[in-house]
């Protein structure tokens, strides 16, 4: 086991019955929310994961926690398979990896003070110590920009940023070496998400943290992460170094999702103008056959449909799963050599 | 380190407050803010007050709620002076029939309501809020059970099944110990009452934690080692307590008049016992020669149930300002 690596997925697959069941039987139906998803976190570094509502970033961020357990697949921490632990050893997982949430509202406990939410962590793993808790405590809200005075507030008194900062001073509270964070601005004003992620950023370099940062818009990930996963319907369609798969995006996906962002200086956009995602997401229940995407993507032919592309590495390093991605100049001068 | 020292603009605003205001906070001040409703608490803070000290209100008036005062009657056995004999004797004047003072039998009628009401209201919150928390936390088979227990008792017709088993479990009661009479009559209608009333707070609890537990911060607890008993002792339900005062609020009343009713129909407390169902029973039968007999029970009843409901929808209301259900939450 590589000791540089701080989580990884093998092929993690979670499906959600679903559906009318039987009158005796059981749900014959499922929700492919997350279908055979590999993924690698290197010590230290951030991880970006990039993809559209409902293609199952939430679901794969609660499996990876171990919050839900997979139907199939493995999760792997610091080099121990934690995918089917439980009680005490479940316990001690979850001091080496926390979670940020998505809903600065729903979570933080509304009856409870900043004080007793940031202390929460201690109270349930049983190290909770009249003297010093509160002392951490207020150091760590001190360390997301809290004022520590504030000890004694309620939710309902802050902001959605300084809420945010309540939820990543919860999630630093046990020291964790990995911390999982679910799209932690997108439910922010756009003029406190960048102060949300300089924060973020700081705070990884500053404990170093390997984090997994989970976005449904490329450009929110493009400052924080080295390598980056676009996901589409519960898997993968490419992952590779941040500068690769930004520049010179391979996959149609990627590249549709690249240029919806707002760049300042367009020729650096990887390839041609603006394009316009035609039609809804498929349902995660019955997905297309063979290529996930073919339902909205403009390069599809007859192939495309009858077999499933695998994620194969285009010679840059990067990986991508389609039968006709793009001619990056990356994997062209690979190839030359 | 000091880079992320730096605060939200918004906290300068903030900052101006001293102390941090709890939910519960701010519903108190909401709550103290209703005039009419903090009367109300006052108008059941004296029935409260008046029952418990029933005996010494008796002692210190000299009356008492079973003395037969013959003298107060005329031939016929009515209430020798006007209004029931309203007399500086017997302020409320007294009982046809038996000439017993009806301001003591008022007040020790209050404590059979009133211990009705909240002996029956404990017991269904409590039995609510137990099954309605586990079933909307555990869901499965737990919560398939405990539903089928709460449509099994709402199907029932609890009216009539209170009426038929009045005497089969008054009758069991005795015979396990309870007191005869009236102790085992009011511990049957207090049992019967949370039997049937426990379903009316579970099924709000379940409803409300079946929501709750979706909310990303008991997530964030689990997330963080907690066991099921920290996420339902000391995550849900601070979360419940709001709902749960809410219809305990208005379900008490409920109880009071149930009671009332069932005394009336000569199925809960019976006479010489003073309880206003009993009052109200034996009143109407002199409707036309003592009217007062009639009222005075009446609108003691009446006034306490208004009381409670009036609390009742201030609490509501204090605890959900926009009436959008959302501090419920
Ligand atoms: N507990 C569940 N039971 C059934 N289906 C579920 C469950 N949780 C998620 N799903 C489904 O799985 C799919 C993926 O959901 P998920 O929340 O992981 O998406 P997401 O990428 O996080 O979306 P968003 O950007 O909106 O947060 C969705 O179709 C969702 O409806
Ligand atoms: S495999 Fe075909 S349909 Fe899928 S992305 Fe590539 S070109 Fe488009
Ligand atoms: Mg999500």
């Amino acid at each position: 086991m590589n000791s540089d690596i701080a989580l990884q997925a093998i092929n993690l697959v979670k499906y959600f019955p679903t559906g009318s069941s039987g009158l005796l039987g059981r749900p014959d139906k499922s929700v492919k929310a997350v279908d055979g998803v590999s993924l690698t976190l290197r010590k230290g570094a951030t991880l970006g994961i990039v993809g559209e509502s409902g293609c199952g970033k939430s679901t794969l961020a609660r499996v990876l926690t171990r919050l839900i357990e997979p139907t199939s697949g493995q999760v792997i921490l610091n080099g121990a398979d934690i995918t089917h632990t439980s009680g005490k050893e479940l316990r001690d997982v979850r001091q080496q990896m926390q979670m940020i949430f998505q809903d600065p509202v729903s979570s933080l406990n509304p009856r409870h003070s900043i004080g007793q939410i940031i202390g929460m962590p201690f109270t349930v793993q049983g190290q909770f110590d009249k003297e010093a808790t509160p002392v951490r405590v207020r150091e760590l809200m001190k360390l997301v920009g809290l004022n520590p005075e504030h000890f004694n507030r309620y939710p309902h008194e802050f902001s959605g940023g300084q809420r945010q900062r309540i939820g990543i001073a919860r999630a630093l509270a046990l020291n964790p070496s990995v911390v999982i964070a679910d799209e932690p601005v997108s439910a922010l004003d756009v003029s406190v998400r960048a102060q949300i992620l300089n924060l973020l950023e700081g705070l990884q370099a500053e404990l170093n943290l390997s984090l997994v940062f989970i976005a449904h818009d490329l450009s929110v990930v493009r400052h924080i992460a080295d390598e980056v996963a676009v996901m589409y319907l519960g898997k993968i369609v490419e992952r590779g170094p941040a500068a690769t798969v930004y520049t010179h995006p391979a996959h149609p996906y990627t590249k549709a999702l690249l240029s919806a962002v707002p760049i300042q200086d367009p020729s650096s956009r990887g390839g041609a103008g603006r394009i316009r995602l035609q039609g809804d997401v498929p349902s995660p229940i019955d997905p297309p056959s063979g290529c996930r995407f073919r339902t909205r993507c403009w390069k599809a032919e007859a192939l495309c449909e009858e077999q499933e592309p695998l994620l194969t590495d285009d010679g840059s390093g990067r990986l991508v799963a389609c039968h006709f991605p793009e001619e990056t100049p990356v994997a062209i001068g690979n190839r030359a050599q | 380190m000091s880079t992320f020292a730096e605060l939200d603009h918004d906290d300068v605003v903030i900052a101006t407050e001293i102390v941090g205001k709890s939910p519960r906070e701010l519903a108190w001040m909401r709550f103290r803010k209703d005039k009419v409703a903090m009367f109300a608490v006052a108008v059941i803070a004296t029935y409260v007050v008046v029952a418990l000290f029933a005996p010494v209100i008796c002692a210190l008036l000299g009356i008492s709620p079973t003395r037969l005062d013959g003298a107060a009657l005329n031939d016929y056995g009515l209430p020798n002076g006007p209004f029931g004999n309203i007399s500086f004797e017997h302020l409320l004047g007294v009982e046809p029939g038996t000439g017993r003072d009806i301001l003591a039998r008022l007040l020790y009628g209050a404590r059979v309501s009133l211990m009705v009401g909240f002996i029956a209201t404990f017991l269904t919150t409590t039995i609510g809020v137990v099954l309605g928390v586990v079933a909307g936390y555990k869901r499965g088979r737990i919560d398939a059970v405990i539903s089928r227990m709460t449509d099994l008792t709402l199907a029932f017709p609890s009216f009539l099944l209170i009426i038929a088993l009045t005497r089969p479990f008054t009758q069991r009661l005795e015979a396990i110990g309870v007191p005869e009479g009236n102790p085992a009559r009011l511990t049957y209608i207090v049992l019967v009452l949370s039997l049937f009333g426990w379903v009316y707070v579970a099924r709000v609890v379940r409803g409300q934690t079946l929501s709750l537990r979706e909310r990303e911060f008991v997530e964030a607890a689990r997330s963080c080692g907690a066991s099921n008993s920290h996420i339902i002792f000391k995550e849900l339900l601070p979360n419940l307590w709001a709902p749960v005062i809410v219809i305990v609020s208005l379900s008490l009343p409920g109880y009071v008049s149930t009671e009332a009713t069932l005394s009336f129909l000569g199925l809960g407390m019976i006479a010489p016992a003073a309880s206003w169902g009993v009052m109200l029973g034996d009143s109407v039968k002199y409707y036309r020669s003592d009217p007062t007999y009639l009222f005075i029970p009446g609108i003691a009843l009446i006034v306490l149930v208004l009381a409670f409901n009036i609390v009742g929808d201030a609490v509501r209301d204090a605890l959900d300002p926009k009436g959008d259900r959302q501090n419920l939450l």
